[in-house]
């Protein structure tokens, strides 16, 4: 059985606590997901509860904002937690999962988890696990053109580095004298749908393939949050200001599953960093067991109170097929 | 008069400093080399990329999403096809996020046969390239539409694939470019790089103008009344061919360049076809779910009553590859003498 270390927590307690509240935010929002899913509000569910101690520190630290003096954002589809964290509003993600006409990332158009936002650089997540690795070095090659400190994030599984996008990105960002300021990303569930990782990796660490590209890289505890918020940000700030590429992966867990095609039930043998961080804020006295069972009841309440709203909207018109072939200059 | 490639070379040139061209890149795009074909000779934008065309595309997907305006090659689009479902992507994306984003990007890639170059040099693209939604598709067959539809390409807003044919690129055109000087030795010393150390060379461009060649419209290049000839690209020049050769037996065929692929010309094959009644598809690309065959059907669907025989295909044989050998590629893709015997049986097909 995994023991936590008792380390102190090197971050402030408002920034702890604010933390805890958006893992429990972005874990209702996908239990209301995936509880959608099977009262039929939804075909599918796929997304990212056991990450969120890892992508919620994640969107704490990036430079939110549209253009290339802001970070530009290519994930896959576990990312909700980031998103929140950036401040986003959970209906989005419902209304997605319900396919409504209103869903603000596809219009009705595609999987849950799907997110674009072009208003804060998030680039439209599809559902191939691989292919964000190729664009990336794209957007940071015209970041790194035009100065600043804007940099491009790359998020995906520990599955896709099996495929040739990974190295794309590993070589179009450490090219001497061109390196690229990327943040590469792989959270490490050690798993790839149901293949294990030992099934797919020779390698020790996926982090290691960094090494021979003089990429600077790291293997961090993506289970626990403080950890997380440190290595992050060590390695954000290095990317901003050195532009050059960091390769981390994050140790994570996978707590309902690839998605709801293997049933979305709760995992009870992988750590749920939910449970394991709120033990250490009531060792450490920064919040009581009530207070948060407190947030947990009220963001449980209020993304049901959503999802209720949501069911009422209507589906996208047959006819708006045709629309968005071709660009029709911006949103709506 | 320019070749097609120093049509491509003074189109590129002009869309980096008019059109807000970023980037023109690929493999051997950059100096020395200037491409394979020497499109990209002397460019200000032009680097080398790595050998990894997934990677090529991606950037350029990449490039785009920032606001950049890329041209991206891939040397030969035999080599594009493991990147399909990253263009399928560059398709979507505009789509898939509800018209959030949107991809100003070109994809330049050289088709079909012709320059005997075998198995993977000898790809056609258009029926998978009209397969994938999304995209414009441009396949010009003169130096002058060369330029004018990357001029057009370059303007979008939109993902375009733009195909030159690779049978085409050394062959000079028949209209001068505008701004081009009317000696080719001329246009040679201005703008071809030299042999030999190129470190110091530095092009000397014409003052060019915009022909504002739309997208989307095909080009009667030989009026007729007998029957309507529909083609593209490399087949292009051996249909115009034919049909001046049948003149002689008193066979008069329109020929239509279609140019664009997607969305493609219906109107000005609507118009042809309800005058002669009869008409023939060429292209080189494998004739099972060739474009060829879209178009049939909906001449069929729409122009039924006006059709005099059968609407024909002319295309190349289903084989997984062009044989290098000259008998070999003679017998798999379109050549003069079997459009000229497509054309004879059609006109003499009566109802």
């Amino acid at each position: 059985m995994f023991r936590p270390k008792l380390v102190p927590s090197s971050l402030e307690p408002a920034l702890l606590i604010q933390i805890h509240e958006l893992m429990v935010k972005a874990r209702a929002l996908e239990e209301r997901l995936i509880q959608m899913y099977r009262q039929g509000h939804g075909y599918f569910w796929i997304g990212g509860p056991g990450e969120e101690a890892f992508n919620v520190p994640l969107g704490l630290l990036v430079k939110k904002g549209r253009g290339l003096d802001h970070d530009y954002h290519h994930w896959h589809y576990r990312q909700s937690g980031t998103l929140l964290a950036m401040g986003e509003d959970p209906i989005g993600a419902l209304r997605q999962m319900k396919n409504t006409a209103s869903d603000p990332y596809s219009g009705g158009r595609n999987f849950a988890g799907h997110f674009s936002k072009r208003e804060w650089n998030v680039c439209p997540v599809s559902s191939p696990i691989e292919v964000q690795y190729s664009m990336a070095p794209g957007t940071a090659l015209a970041q790194k053109r035009h100065g600043g400190d804007g940099i491009t994030i790359v998020t995906g599984g520990d599955a896709g580095t099996a495929e040739g996008d990974f190295a794309t990105c590993l070589v179009w960002s450490s090219r001497k004298g061109q390196e690229l300021p990327v943040l590469i990303i792989v959270t490490n569930n050690r798993w790839g749908i149901s293949t294990p990782y030992d099934g797919q990796h020779g390698e020790a660490r996926i982090s290691d393939r960094g090494r021979a590209f003089n990429i600077r890289c790291k293997t961090v505890d993506g289970n626990d949050p403080v950890e997380s918020y440190l290595e992050l940000k060590e390695a954000i700030d290095y990317v901003r200001k050195e532009r050059k590429p960091f390769l981390i992966e994050a140790m994570v867990s996978r707590l309902y599953g690839h998605s709801s095609a293997s049933g979305a039930n709760f995992v009870a043998d992988e750590v749920d960093c939910i449970r394991r961080f709120e033990d250490r804020l009531v060792e450490e006295g920064v919040l009581t067991r009530e207070q948060m069972d407190a947030v947990r009841k009220r963001w449980t309440d209020e993304i049901a109170e959503m999802a209720r709203r949501v069911r009422e909207e209507p589906l996208p018109e047959p006819d708006s097929i045709w629309r968005h072939v071709y660009w029709e200059g911006g949103k709506r | 008069m320019a070749n097609m490639a120093q049509a491509i070379r003074m189109a590129l040139h002009y869309a980096e400093e008019r059109l807000g061209v970023t980037d023109v890149f690929g493999e051997d795009v950059g100096p020395p080399l200037g491409g394979a074909f020497t499109a990209t000779q002397g460019l200000k934008t032009a680097w080398n990329s790595p050998l990894d065309e997934r990677g090529i595309i991606g950037c350029a997907i990449g490039l785009a999403l920032a606001g950049q305006r890329p041209v991206a090659e891939v040397q030969f689009v035999d080599y594009v096809f493991n990147a399909i479902d990253l263009l399928k992507l560059a398709g979507n994306a505009c789509w898939s996020s509800a018209g959030d984003w949107n991809l100003p990007m070109v994809v330049m890639t050289p088709v079909g046969s012709g320059i005997r170059g075998s198995v993977y040099h000898s790809h056609s693209f258009d029926a998978t390239a009209t397969h994938i939604p999304g995209w414009f598709v441009v396949m010009p067959s003169t130096p002058l539409d060369a330029y004018g539809l990357l001029l057009a390409a370059c303007k979008q807003d939109n993902p375009v694939m733009y195909l030159p044919p690779k049978a085409l690129l050394r062959i000079k055109g028949e209209e001068l470019i505008p701004g081009e000087p009317g000696d080719d030795k001329q246009l040679s010393r201005l703008i071809d790089a030299p042999q030999g150390d190129r470190s110091k060379w530095v092009p000397q461009w014409p003052q060019l103008s915009d022909p504002e060649l739309p997208l989307g419209k095909a080009k009667v290049v030989r009026e007729g009344r007998h029957l309507t000839v529909v083609s593209y690209g490399r087949t292009l020049p051996l249909c115009r061919k034919a049909a001046a050769e049948l003149e002689g037996e008193g066979i008069f065929a329109e020929v239509i360049d279609l140019r664009t692929l997607w969305p493609y010309d219906w109107e000005a094959i609507r118009a042809s076809v309800t005058k002669t009644g009869k008409v023939l598809y060429v292209n080189e690309d494998t004739e099972v779910t060739n474009f060829g065959e879209h178009l049939i059907r909906r001449t069929v669907d729409e122009l039924f009553y006006q059709l005099l025989a059968p609407p024909r295909l002319l295309a190349g044989k289903f084989v997984p590859g062009i044989g290098l050998a000259d008998t070999l590629e003679m017998a798999s893709v379109p050549q003069l003498p079997s459009i000229l015997e497509a054309i004879r049986h059609l006109h003499a097909q009566e109802p």
